[in-house]
């Protein structure tokens, strides 16, 4: 358990870190804002308009793909511990097969479907 | 010694080690990248061959005006560069340079590790929502695609090393690795060199902050000590993922008088793996988006499936 005492120690440091590099900031460095300085930068033209505007993500087949193989992975790491034993050891290795196989089946047919090709 | 001084103590080198190590990386970055190209590299700071460049940077950064747009998402805003550097420094903590020199050792720090790096990447995410920005959106939406893509084969390629150690834990995989390791556990090493490089956002990955498209991607808004962070955050991830990369395949602390001196074995081929890191950014071109994604899907993930089986039947075989 002490490990994670350390590990929530360090947590502390790094907000500390932070807190401490901040209040250095706010001693040493100027503070002028001015209207243009705050403007969003558009390489160097006023932007025009309201500045939310709708976008096409495409990239949401990527992650629904991740979420899927992201189970996958989480179910990978408890195995590794059981491989190992002699009573689970074949059997596991057979059922692991089948989960995976069953998952590359699955990415290979999204990529037959084109999904994995840029659009 | 009191138990809450040991914590105290642990925690105070953690940070020593977060705050030098990525200086030398950087440092080393500069001077390598330098002599590759026909150039010195910084000469002046500091006296010799211009060591202090960084340290003076540092000091230049937090002497720059701190500006939040006032479009941005303010609360957010400012928050976001403390997001993407503490986690790097909580995974640098259970990185172990030998079985006794660790920051914090826990049990499962193999997962815990992976858990936390996964943490930063939101913190380019919120940068790039909150700044109100197109290239910082545009960034933001690349880094995103970029990460969930290849955290999928860094993962599995760290599986496969926990399955072939049967354990959980960094110091157990390092104590369990042999030589052998290097070829059964070789295309497991590239993909996780590959998928490390991604994360990073480092060339020939570094689309997400690609300065001929999108100014700067996520940071484009920022300004002295946050910018100065990200960069910070940046140079400490290839420190975390050198030595991630030494002790899962190159055995950590294994070499010749490892009992006194295996930190330092841990260290060097961590720096080794550092240079490796600086040089593909010398001698790579950018990847394209699509390139990128289509290495990550077609030729990462079934490579590391492959290692996962190859590794699995090893294990049953020599059991």
């Amino acid at each position: 358990m002490s490990g994670y005492v350390a590990v929530a120690a360090v947590l502390g440091a790094g907000v500390l870190l932070v807190a401490a590099a901040m209040s250095a900031r706010r001693l040493l460095a100027p503070h002028a804002p001015l209207p243009a300085k705050l403007t969003t930068y558009e390489s160097g033209v006023d932007p025009v308009g309201e500045g939310w505007a709708q976008t096409k993500v495409r990239y949401f087949v990527f992650s629904f793909l991740y979420v899927v193989f992201a189970v996958d992975a989480i179910y990978l790491f408890p195995w590794a511990l059981v491989l190992r034993d002699a009573d689970l050891g074949m059997a596991s290795l057979a059922e692991m097969g089948v989960f995976i196989g069953i998952v590359v089946l699955g990415l290979a047919h999204a990529a037959r479907r084109g999904f994995l090709r840029w659009v | 010694m009191s138990p809450w001084l040991e914590v105290v103590l642990r925690a105070a080198s953690v940070l020593a080690a977060f705050l030098v190590l990525p200086l030398v990386v950087g440092q080393t970055e500069h001077k390598v990248m330098a002599h590759m190209q026909g150039r010195l590299g910084p000469m002046y700071a500091g006296g010799f061959h211009g060591w202090a460049q960084l340290v003076a940077d540092g000091v230049k950064f937090v002497q720059k005006e701190d500006i939040t747009p006032a479009r941005a998402d303010r609360g957010v805003f400012r928050l976001a560069p403390a997001v993407a550097l503490i986690p790097y420094l909580v995974a640098l903590a259970v990185i172990p340079l030998s079985p006794t020199v660790v920051g914090a050792d826990v049990e499962a720090s193999a997962v815990l590790v992976l858990a936390a790096m996964g943490v930063g990447i939101i913190g380019t995410l919120m940068a790039g929502w909150s700044s109100a920005n197109k290239y910082s959106l545009l960034g933001a939406m690349r880094s995103a695609a970029q990460l969930v893509s290849y955290e999928l084969p860094m993962v599995l390629a760290v599986a496969s090393v926990a399955l072939a150690a049967g354990s959980l834990s960094l110091v157990g995989i390092a104590e369990a690795w042999n030589p052998w390791w290097l070829l059964w556990q070789f295309p497991g090493a590239f993909v996780f060199l590959v998928a490390a490089l991604a994360e990073l956002q480092r060339p020939p990955f570094d689309m997400p902050v690609a300065d001929s498209e999108i100014v700067f991607g996520s940071y484009t808004e920022y300004s002295g000590l946050r910018f100065a962070f990200f960069l910070l955050a940046e140079y400490a991830g290839i420190v975390v993922m050198s030595l991630l990369f030494a002790v899962l395949y190159l055995g950590g602390w294994a070499g010749p008088f490892e009992s006194g001196l295996g930190w330092l074995w841990t260290l060097l081929k961590g720096f080794a793996v550092a240079v490796v890191v600086i040089w593909l950014r010398v001698s790579w071109p950018r990847l394209r988006e699509d390139q990128l994604q289509r290495l990550a899907w077609v030729w990462l993930v079934p490579i590391a499936l492959l290692q996962l089986a190859i590794t699995a039947v090893g294990v049953v075989m020599t059991r």
